[in-house]
């Protein structure tokens, strides 16, 4: 029995996957269950420029097709628990649900601090539509906003920030902002780029505590000093959203491990047939790269995991499946682009360009291209992605 | 023939649709999106593939 399906997170890699089963000719029930009360939408904007103008569900939802017209959304309804065994979701309202097909689609959340003083208001962090409205409030020009956290969503929320007028300041342990996905050059040079804009970086530092009563008034750092701010944004990476698959043999450790077919594996190796994940909590094998099973956070990745899905369960599968993660990152005027994996470097060289403008960076792993990156140049970029596939 | 729409204003012309639909999305030499207005009807999955990946959400297909 394959039917019927049921999806448990209605965002992205959950709509992608009900739109894919219908294109693969699936035509039996879909269930799709998502904590959040919104149709799915888009994530990407909530950093950029839909925080500076306006932040509304409209401007962001993803458009719903008519193949998908059917299809059952429980908004608003958190999956507690899964019984792999017997193949059942029970819901919040302990409610349970019998499937025949399971897609995990339950993406991440942020990590967020743990300071002695952490029960204050004006603590941040950007993941949901809702997340995005209450910071969109906060962000009014002269108001001093502390980043902790310098990844791509932090640098984001920083140039939106200083666009709105708002003093910022990023704290973090690393050297530079987005060094693991960029390398050492661009890292720096986009560094350069937020400070000419206003930006200041507190780099090798971390948050130790907060300062304030009721609502955050500043940050303690690890080196004993102290910065005021109105508000804080916690930008210091995910936890996956697992718990609710707990007690089934899985492998949860960074994701739920997963075959090249993306079923879901026991701790023993085998597969479950009817287990499937998508998006950005599978851990999937990529042999693009290597046997290494990696969780991959892009936006292209939900719609190639739902696709390959779709592919598998109605038995159109072919070949392996290795998908090319491309990310991009709007900061200022600066449009980064990129695919591969640029964190498997050894080396990097510019392949175009000039580092103070646009260019183009080529990302080696023994001397063979796993990711090219750059700033602008979007033609150029994109002329080296059939290197990968 | 379908019609296709690419809404400009949030277009930001990353060219992933170029990959998709590339009868019908190209990136100029400036790097700036260019599509055709118009395409077959055996184009429309290839139309909307690009719908998927495209970040901005920028183009429909205007029935
Ligand atoms: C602010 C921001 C900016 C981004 N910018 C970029 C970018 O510029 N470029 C790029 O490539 N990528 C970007 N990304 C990443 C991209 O948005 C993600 O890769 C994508 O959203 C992943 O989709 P998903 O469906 O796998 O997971 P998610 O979008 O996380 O969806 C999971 C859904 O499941 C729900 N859920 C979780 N647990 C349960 C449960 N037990 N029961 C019911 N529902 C549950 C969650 O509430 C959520 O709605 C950005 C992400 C964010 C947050
Ligand atoms: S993918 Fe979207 S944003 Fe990118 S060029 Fe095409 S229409 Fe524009």
């Amino acid at each position: 029995m394959t039917e019927p399906v049921v999806i448990v997170g209605a965002s992205m890699g959950g709509l992608r996957t009900a739109e894919a089963l219908r294109r693969f000719g699936y035509d039996g029930a879909i269930t799709v269950f998502g904590d959040e009360q919104y149709a799915p939408y888009n994530r990407p904007p909530l950093s950029k420029e839909v925080l500076a103008e306006s932040v509304s569900h409209d401007a962001v939802a993803f458009e719903l097709r008519a193949s998908v017209a059917d299809v059952n959304w429980v908004l608003g309804t958190r999956v507690l628990s899964a019984d792999l065994d017997h193949s059942t979701v029970t819901d919040h309202n302990f409610e349970v649900h019998p499937y025949g097909t399971l897609i995990v689609a339950t993406g991440l959340r942020p990590r967020r601090l743990h300071v002695p003083n952490g029960d204050v208001r004006g603590r941040h962090a950007v993941r949901t539509l809702d997340d995005a409205i209450a910071l969109r409030a906060e962000l009014v020009p002269g108001a001093r906003v502390v980043i902790v956290g310098a990844g791509f969503i932090g640098c984001e929320v920083a140039a939106t920030a200083r666009k709105l007028g708002c003093e910022v300041t990023i704290v973090a342990p690393g050297v530079h902002p987005m060094l693991r996905p960029l390398g050492q050059e661009l890292a720096a040079e986009m560094q350069r780029r937020h400070e000419a804009e206003g930006v200041v970086f507190l780099m090798k530092r971390e948050v130790t505590d907060f300062i304030g009563d009721t609502a955050i008034a500043g940050v303690l750092l690890d080196d004993g000093t102290t910065l005021d701010c109105d508000l804080l944004v916690e930008a210091i990476g995910s936890h996956e959203n697992t718990e609710w698959l707990d007690g089934n043999d899985l492998d949860t450790t960074a994701g739920v491990l997963t075959s090249n077919d993306l079923r879901a594996v026991r701790r023993d190796g085998s597969e479950w047939s009817n287990v499937f994940v998508v998006g950005d909590v599978a851990r999937f094998p990529n042999p693009v790269y290597d046997n290494e099973c990696r969780r991959i956070e892009h936006w292209n990745i939900p719609t190639e995991t739902a696709k390959r899905v779709a592919q598998v369960f109605t038995g159109q599968a072919q070949g392996e499946f290795r998908p090319i993660p491309s990310f991009w990152s709007d900061q200022y005027d600066n449009h980064l682009l990129a695919y591969g994996v640029l964190a498997l470097a050894d080396e990097i060289r510019l392949e175009d360009g000039d580092i103070s403008g646009d260019c183009v960076f080529g990302y080696y792993r023994d001397g063979v291209m796993v990711g090219v990156c750059g700033i602008g140049m979007r033609s150029v970029v994109q002329s080296y992605r059939s290197n990968f596939v | 023939m379908i019609k296709i729409d690419v809404d400009m204003t949030k277009c930001q012309h990353y060219g992933q649709c170029v990959f998709e639909a590339p009868q019908v999305f190209k990136l100029n030499n400036d790097d700036k999106l260019e599509y055709t207005a118009t395409a077959d009807e055996s184009e429309r999955a290839n139309v909307e593939a690009a719908i998927d990946v495209c970040p901005m959400q920028a183009i429909s297909i205007v029935e």
